[in-house]
């Protein structure tokens, strides 16, 4: 038994090597050379010098002036609080609209199921940057929405909506690019969810909103949480949506980091801003992971 | 007990079709059954015959495709699962996961929106009823078997229900157990007064336990009536085979009558009452338990002999060949004492317990 047992978890180990590869070519190696460059010397032209230095860290926080003196500035806190509400309202808004598409899908018969399970996905098939130019058509000065606005008279032939670069245009498209990230962890926890539970719910007395609220949102939290994560984290640091459809006015943590090594040629410091990110996002990952062992000791 | 007779539950022609066209099945067919007020009913019948069909569709969770039910003299079918004064004990609980002991039990209160203190009033009553008041902060997956048994009755009690449902409540308890639980779910059901509606496949547990009983084959009742009425005069040869051990032996009609007399295959010539409308010369199916058949001390002329001798401690059960056919006696012990496998005994079918069955 237990040499059988030290044979098998010895073949784990072999078989799992392939994904060991992977996960230290491909997430460690960059995480380690990122956390590496973000403790160096920028070069001015880009890239590092080799010598160890915490500006990258320290200019999150401190400007230096004129005098060479530090002094203190809130911008890049600002532009960390401001992705964060987003992802946040982004997060929100995805569940507000997930749950009940998740929750529909699922009571649907199971050839219904399939058909809008892959409806949900198809906007994975195309590019994120293709699908987010479509939303300048439908937001945009004389687009889609002023249009048929326009149409029905509500605004004139020459008012704007403005819905172009602001806050809610950023909101939309990423809700939009992510929202399958949301519903497809739910939908998941619903089909889990034993349907002699709602029965039995029902059976005492309850009304279709007391089931929501009382059976199946508690028991498919594990995929609630699963899914806001899964939207928060990427929107938290994405750029394509707030660059096109925010136009890079407001700058967020996503642009703000491409910006450091795209055009102000300071990796240390669009590194060091990753990292604060990612320490963010671990926090938050930690966090559920704790609630979710909670959610199964009562499973 | 004095059973009053108000009509809890009126089944009338109900029958009930999953699906449709080719896969369709037909779980209930025209059922008709009349449930009282503070009665202990129980439908039984082998698996898939449709008694879970039936409880789901008084408990509402099934359409119906024909037919109506009364609760109280009220049409239920409109009304949808949790406006029905009906709570339903699972078969495998279905105790709400996230919640502990006492708020399972309360749920149905809340529900209704009674006020706090009733419900913990009266959450802790259904609690203690069934034994279980140490365990109110418990999660139901720490529970065993036997105690979440308990709180899923105690869930559907603490409402109050006009009527109970029960789905082979019992069915995953272990013998011992489920002898005991027997017991106490009789007592409490004379106590609370509730009207139960007990679904099990198990013979036994019903003819202990019920005030009445439906027997259900393939969709359609059999038969209804009490322990003693299913046990000593079944209606037709499935439920006296599906109740107890039964003998069914061919015969043939030698005279009608209230002193009718039946030529059995056995070789015997018994006397019992044959109905009119039989004529001399018809096959007849005659019906009596094996524990009816007695043993003639005067040697006849029909000797059947002893294939199978099994010891129960206070009787035997003897498998006999008569004449080539095959005979089951259960005999008192001090009876048949001296007997072997191999032995010839002589016996004798008591006219007050043999019947005919012939369908
Ligand atoms: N949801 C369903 N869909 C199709 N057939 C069903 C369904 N539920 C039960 N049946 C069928 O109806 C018949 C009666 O089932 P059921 O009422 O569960 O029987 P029992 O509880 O007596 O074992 C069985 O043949 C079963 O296969
Ligand atoms: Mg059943």
């Amino acid at each position: 038994m237990n040499i059988q047992g030290e044979n098998k978890s010895r073949n784990n180990l072999i078989g799992l090597l392939p994904l060991w590869i992977v996960m230290g070519v491909f997430m460690i190696g960059p995480l380690i050379v990122m956390a590496f460059v973000s403790i160096m010397e920028s070069n001015s032209y880009g890239g590092i010098h080799l010598k160890f230095d915490l500006s990258g860290y320290r200019q999150i926080l401190f400007d230096t002036n004129l005098f060479d003196e530090m002094e203190f500035n809130p911008a890049y806190l600002i532009i960390i609080g401001r992705s964060f509400l987003l992802a946040v309202a982004a997060t929100i808004i995805s569940l507000i609209i997930g749950f009940p598409v998740a929750y529909y899908i699922s009571r649907q018969k199971d050839s219904v199921k399939n058909i809008l399970i892959f409806l949900v996905t198809i906007p994975f098939w195309t590019n994120l940057l293709i699908r987010t130019f479509a939303w300048i058509i439908i937001l945009g000065k004389d687009g889609v929405i002023e249009n048929s606005f326009g149409f029905i008279g509500i605004i004139g032939d020459d008012d704007s909506l403005n819905l172009m670069y602001t806050n809610t245009a950023i909101l939309i498209g990423l809700v939009y690019s992510y929202i399958p990230l949301m519903v497809l962890p739910i939908y998941s926890s619903m089909e889990k969810l034993d349907v002699r539970l709602i029965e039995a719910a029902s059976d005492l007395y309850s009304t279709r909103i007391n089931l929501i609220f009382k059976i199946i949102l508690p028991l498919t939290l594990p995929g609630i949480i699963g899914g806001s994560i899964l939207v928060f984290v990427p929107c938290l640091g994405a750029f394509i949506a707030p660059d096109l459809l925010g136009g890079g006015k407001k700058l967020l943590l996503g642009s703000l980091i491409q910006f450091q090594f795209a055009y102000a040629r300071n990796w240390p410091f669009g590194a060091a801003i990753a990292m604060v990110l990612l320490a963010l996002i671990v926090t938050i990952l930690y966090l559920n992971a704790r609630i979710n062992r909670r959610h199964e000791q009562n499973a | 007990m004095k059973i009053s007779k108000t009509n809890a539950i009126e089944v009338q022609n109900v029958t009930k079709i999953y699906g449709s066209g080719e896969s369709s099945v037909k779980a209930l067919d025209n059922a008709n059954l009349i449930i009282y007020d503070n009665e202990f009913f129980t439908l039984l019948g082998p698996s898939g015959c449709g008694k879970t069909t039936l409880l789901r569709l008084i408990a509402g969770f099934e359409d119906i495709t024909n037919g109506r039910i009364n609760l109280f003299n009220e049409e239920l079918i409109s009304l949808p699962p949790n406006k029905r004064p009906v709570n339903t004990v699972f078969q495998q609980y279905a105790l709400f996961p996230h919640l502990n002991v006492f708020e399972n039990v309360a749920f149905g209160l809340r529900r209704l929106d009674k006020n706090n203190d009733f419900v913990i009033k009266r959450s802790n009553e259904v609690l203690e009823l069934v034994q279980m008041q140490d365990y109110a902060l418990r999660r139901p997956n720490q529970l065993s078997g036997g105690q979440q048994q308990r709180i899923a009755l105690a869930r559907a009690l603490a409402p109050e229900p006009k009527v109970l449902l029960l789905d082979e409540p019992l069915s995953a308890l272990d013998l011992k157990l489920r002898q005991a639980m027997r017991v106490e779910l009789k007592t409490l059901q004379k106590e609370t007064g509730i009207t139960f509606v007990f679904v099990t496949h198990d013979q036994e547990e019903a003819l202990t336990m019920s005030d009445r009983i439906a027997v259900i084959n393939q969709g359609s009742i059999q038969q209804i009536g009490n322990p003693e009425e299913i046990y000593e005069k079944p209606s037709n040869q499935f439920v006296a085979n599906f109740i107890g051990e039964a003998n069914l032996i061919l015969g043939k009609c030698e005279k009608t009558g209230i002193n009718g007399i039946c030529k059995l295959q056995t070789g015997h010539k018994i006397s019992i009452n044959i109905p009119d409308k039989f004529n001399k010369d018809d096959n007849l199916t005659i019906f009596i338990r094996p524990e009816r058949i007695k043993i003639n001390k005067s040697k006849g002329s029909s000797l059947s002999q002893i294939q199978e001798f099994t010891y129960l401690g206070n009787a035997a059960h003897i498998e006999l060949l008569s004449n080539g056919v095959s005979v089951n006696a259960t005999l008192p012990i001090d009876k048949v004492k001296n007997f072997k496998k191999g032995d010839k005994i002589e016996i004798e079918f008591p006219k007050s317990f043999a019947q005919i069955i012939n369908t």
